[in-house]
């Protein structure tokens, strides 16, 4: 649906974005992970035909962005970082007139202006002027306008920025159950919205992908093994060199003990790919020690960001 | 063409859902309104002069021309408020649209840079049209109660019609430039205002380059219309300035994609 082909674009001597190549399928969706100026909002302008690329080529859903841009725009639903609003205008007027550039049939333009509202759950301020609504339903009303041609493709520049938890959720609330009928890339700085929300993401720092993945993938560590945290009661030397000796166990990274206590928690580190947690809960139990606790440890989105976007 | 329609009609809404517009109207009326009051009073009062005068020397009373004498210095008047006016009108067009983000939006969509352009520039063009009409009842006043000719009135609208396309072409212009709608009102003003002197200044520089910067003056164009003589030559270069303010908007919001505004 959407082919990134080496595409650089510089602002003077800034170089914005630098060489980015992906593919997204259709009805995926697609998270851009990335810090402030990493060059998330650039990529998508040129999606979207706003910017031009400096160097390398971009089509969707077949038609390339530059020279076929009237065509691509036909088929793109794009919601700008600072939704693009009239403030002026009523709800309802300001979703018929997105309708109408969008190149809806005036036929079916009653008919998609309220199944868009309804859709965004703005139905019942559809009489409201823009600027009397809160921020969570301005960012509505934003989706709306991206929604209301039925685009195959949606473009979402940090789409929950600035709004209250509750609305947060949502959004993404909204924009899960959209997926399926459209492709969407979403971008964000926000580390969790993309395993909340996206089936793969692009990290992408000084306009680099550093890493392309699905979120569980990324978070199974780079190495590719699994890490799981053990709280046991018993003889903490006995414990640490039976469960070192196991064979799915590569390592016993850490281990901590309770203040004033028995009680030790352990960092396991397993060989490769292998589930290791059956043969460590056996092995504690045998033994006859008190077994507390078991859960996975992987790393988190957070440490692989940090280990991808920070340079020694 | 279905869009440039969408694209006026949004324009002339938004027109009429702020104050600006009702504001620049309203003064606009007023200050003509004004201006056509001391006008005709002294032309009135000159006539009552005159005639009092023709009785002393015992002569049939001069026969003063109102069109000469109060409706024209009346367009003249009227063409330096719309100077002042317009670029109020015009300088949200694309201003606004860059500080709100809404130029996103309309740039990502199915448009093309000429319906967008030419439909605020309709847009604008039909206010302006609507200030004109209302002032014409100023006129019809005058018909009630006397007797001016026609022709002169009608290329006088004419005239102040085309001149006042020519303000919202390069107000658009300016507008395209900057994302602060006050900068690209006085932006506007200064760049017309210089049209203006540029005829006053054709005097100072030598009559050879005197002869080529004469024929930029807007107000000598319009001088003819404002006498009554319709001149195709005049209507070519008012329709040339608009082109121009049109063309140079469109360069400026292609240019403005490269660089990235
Ligand atoms: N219009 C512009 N003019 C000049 N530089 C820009 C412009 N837009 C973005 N940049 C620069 O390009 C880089 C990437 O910006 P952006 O794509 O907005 O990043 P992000 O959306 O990831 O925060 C930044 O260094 C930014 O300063
Ligand atoms: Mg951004």
């Amino acid at each position: 649906m959407i082919d990134v082909r080496q595409v650089t674009r510089y602002f003077g001597r800034v170089k914005a974005v630098d060489q980015v190549t992906f593919q997204v399928e259709k009805g995926e969706i697609l998270g851009f992970l990335g810090p402030n100026a990493a060059g998330k909002t650039t990529t998508m302008r040129i999606l979207t035909t706003f910017l031009p690329a400096t160097k390398g080529t971009a089509t969707v859903a077949g038609f390339d962005v530059h020279t076929q841009s009237m065509e691509v725009r036909k088929r793109i639903g794009y919601m700008p970082e600072n939704p693009p609003l009239y403030h002026e205008m009523r709800v309802r007027d300001y979703i018929d007139f997105v309708a109408a550039i969008k190149g809806v049939d005036p036929r079916d333009r009653k008919r998609a202006v309220a199944e868009t509202m309804d859709k965004t759950g703005i139905a019942h301020v559809s009489d409201r002027v823009i600027k009397t609504l809160s921020k969570g339903y301005k960012q509505r009303v934003g989706i709306a306008q991206a929604l209301v041609h039925n685009p195959d493709v949606l473009i979402l520049d940090e789409p929950t920025v600035g709004l209250d938890p509750k609305q947060i959720i949502e959004v993404r609330e909204l924009i899960k159950n959209l997926a399926g009928n459209h492709t969407i890339i979403l971008s964000t700085h926000i580390l969790p919205e993309v395993s909340m929300t996206c089936q793969r993401v692009m990290i992408i720092d000084h306009g680099r992908i550093v890493a392309e993945d699905r979120p569980e993938n990324l978070t199974r560590g780079l190495t590719g093994s699994h890490r799981i945290g053990v709280v046991v009661k018993g003889p903490k030397k006995e414990i640490q060199s039976k469960l070192s000796a196991l064979k799915t166990v590569s390592q016993v990274i850490t281990s901590e003990t309770e203040k004033d206590s028995d009680t030790h928690h352990f960092l396991l580190e397993s060989v490769a790919d292998e589930e290791i947690r059956p043969q460590v809960a056996k092995s504690v139990i045998e033994n006859g020690w008190e077994l507390y606790e078991i859960k996975p440890e992987d790393l988190s989105l957070e440490d692989v960001f940090l280990h991808l976007t920070t340079k020694e | 063409m279905r869009n440039y329609w969408t694209i006026v009609t949004r324009e002339l809404k938004s027109y009429f859902s702020s104050p600006i517009a009702y504001v620049v109207i309203g003064l606009f009326l007023a200050i003509s309104g004004v201006f056509f009051y001391l006008l005709i009073t002294s032309f009135v009062q000159l006539c009552m002069r005159a005639d009092v005068q023709a009785q002393m020397y015992r002569m049939a009373p001069p026969k003063l021309n109102i069109n000469m004498m109060a409706i024209r210095p009346l367009f003249h008047n009227m063409s330096m408020f719309a100077l002042f006016f317009m670029p109020l009108i015009t300088m949200r067009l694309y201003a606004d649209e860059k500080r709100s983000g809404t130029i996103e939006l309309l740039l990502t969509s199915p448009v093309t840079n000429l319906q967008h352009i030419l439909g605020k520039f309709s847009a604008a063009a039909i206010l302006y049209l609507f200030m004109l009409l209302f002032t014409f009842v100023y006129m019809l006043l005058l018909f009630i109660f006397g007797n001016p000719e026609l022709g002169p009135i009608m290329t006088g609208y004419l005239g102040l019609f085309l001149l006042g396309l020519c303000y919202i072409a390069f107000g658009i212009f300016f507008s395209t430039l900057t994302d602060n709608q006050l900068i690209a009102a006085i932006s506007t003003m200064v760049f017309i205002l210089f049209f203006y002197v540029v005829g006053w200044l054709s005097g100072l520089v030598g009559p050879f380059l005197g002869q080529f910067v004469e024929k930029l003056s807007v107000i000598e164009y319009f001088n003819d219309f404002s006498k009554g003589i319709f001149d195709t030559q005049n209507v070519i270069f008012y329709l040339s300035f608009i082109f121009m303010g049109l063309f140079l908007s469109f360069i400026s919001i292609e240019s403005a994609r490269w660089r990235g505004r």
